[in-house]
């Protein structure tokens, strides 16, 4: 007999290469910098369309020009986008970033704006918008198991509240719902700094821990120690994770931890923006620890549900995967209630369990992925920020 | 239930959170173990913030600071059973 968890249902968008989405975007998706005012002006034209600006896809090379190439290509193959207009400044590098979004089986359609000049370039790819924007509108949810949901998570703005009562909220969603069949993702590399023997030991066995050791070392010796010119005492923990009462950067990673709960254990390890390829289960991306980098990137990596716990309140959104916010503090539920979607400050009060919780959460994440709006979403929260890696040339 | 005070993650830790706005020096807080849902009393000694840390028992600075079971830093300079603990007296072992 299938678990209670088991038997749960929402009703998504299933697409061509099978994944199920739970938004339905025509994204205006530029390659580059200098692309992004045509896509603004095509995002204006076409009602119904979201263009996702950005600073970056210049002289980039290397590994980085890599991540951005999968970045990109990544966040228009999220199943929550239903068709595609990209845009760059030359035909080639957007035809590879428009061949590479096709592969899922979605609409797509490329744009350059040399020899064509902005205004053209707009004109011709609004008409294409506006054709992706009737096909979408048509798409109808269906009803698809639990088991098809991608859920990651990546907490912000973290204060001892987070440790005791959002992370362990998730932590037992995960527990709950890994078994049944879903994807999970966890990150923020730099985050787990004081709490590495522990995260060494959550893998699914020694040969994963052993290369997730390795991952955490490396980014400690190129990164931290090669770039630190302080002892990071503003940085990591935060100014604000500082005035929420968090002192270390061990009292913060063992509360971020806290997020994959009790049983759970990762399965693999992704690079920045990669999809998973090992099957159903928890990864951990190596990622930002910076909320709108880290969540951009769990997105290209194909999640479509995105549970953020908060202490003093991050207000991060995404523009096309919906952005739960879960708090435990107080303070910032009378203060901002308007960021929160879970309310768990009943766990410091003792009148609400960790269990309890975690089915309140996972309530959410169904009538979330059934199409309820985030606050984010509400908001006009559509962080969308790319990690880079080092200079251009 | 009374609503806690102070929580505190596990029975070794040497710290405890503190869980209400506007706790002032001198309050009889009731502390609330999560790990076992045991309680004990204990005065604070300090106006500590929500969030902010309180010292379970005089320490002294050289020691390590314990939450969940976890060491998460040393102390830097003498904090007393009660005592508001924080950047001006903790600091990480890491960078």
């Amino acid at each position: 007999m299938a678990s209670k968890y088991g038997n749960l249902t929402f009703k998504g968008y299933r697409r061509d290469n099978g994944r199920v989405g739970v938004r339905n975007h025509v994204v205006i998706l530029p390659v580059d910098d200098i692309s992004n005012a045509a896509c603004e002006a095509v995002a204006n034209n076409i009602k119904g369309t979201i263009a996702l600006p950005h600073a970056y896809g210049r002289l980039q090379f290397g590994e980085d020009l890599e991540l951005h190439f999968r970045t990109i290509i990544g966040t228009g193959a999220n199943p929550n986008v239903a068709a595609v207009i990209v845009i760059g400044i030359e035909p080639g590098w957007t035809k590879r970033i428009a061949d590479g979004i096709a592969e899922t089986g979605k609409p797509v359609a490329a744009f350059s704006i040399e020899q064509n000049g902005d205004l053209k370039t707009i004109m011709d790819a609004s008409r294409k918008a506006k054709e992706f924007v009737h096909y979408a509108s048509e798409l109808q949810r269906e009803e698809c198991p639990i088991s098809e949901l991608w859920v990651s998570t990546k907490c912000g703005e973290s204060d001892t509240t987070t440790g005791l009562g959002s992370c362990p909220t998730v932590g037992n969603m995960y527990d709950k719902l890994l078994p049944e069949g879903i994807y999970g993702c966890f990150g923020e590399t730099s985050e787990i700094t004081g709490a590495e023997h522990i995260c060494k030991d959550r893998a699914i066995n020694p040969e994963v821990g052993e290369r997730w050791y390795k991952m955490w070392k490396a980014y400690q010796d190129d990164v931290i120690f090669a770039h630190q010119t302080d002892d990071l005492s503003e940085s990591q923990p935060t100014k604000g994770n500082i005035e929420g009462g968090l002192t270390t950067i061990e009292e913060k990673a063992l509360g971020n931890l806290e997020k994959i709960g009790r049983t759970s254990r990762y399965i693999d390890i992704l690079e920045p923006a990669e999809a998973p390829k090992s099957g159903r289960g928890l990864y951990f991306m190596d990622s930002s620890s910076a909320a709108a980098e880290c969540v951009t990137l769990m997105a290209a990596g194909g999640y479509v549900v995105h549970t953020f716990p908060t202490g003093q309140g991050n207000v991060i959104g995404n523009p096309i995967v919906p952005v739960i916010k879960i708090t435990a503090n107080p303070r910032t539920v009378r203060t901002m209630g308007e960021h929160v979607d879970v309310d768990v400050s009943g766990i410091l009060r003792r009148d609400m369990t960790i269990d309890e919780a975690g089915d309140a959460l996972i309530d959410m994440i169904v009538r979330t992925s059934n199409g309820r709006s985030t606050a984010a979403e509400a908001l006009g929260h559509r962080e969308f920020v790319m990690t880079k890696l080092y200079r251009s040339a | 239930m009374t609503i806690p005070h102070l929580l505190v993650h596990e029975k070794k830790d040497n710290v405890g959170v503190v869980v209400v706005e506007n706790l002032k020096a001198g309050t009889n807080m009731l502390c609330v173990v999560t790990h076992d849902n045991s309680s004990f009393e204990m005065p604070v000694h300090d106006d500590v913030p929500i969030g902010h840390k309180v010292a379970l028992s005089d320490v002294k600075a050289g020691d390590t600071a314990i939450k969940y079971g976890e060491d998460i830093g040393k102390f830097v300079a003498d904090v007393k059973k009660g005592g508001h603990v924080h950047v001006h007296n903790l600091k990480t072992k890491r960078w």
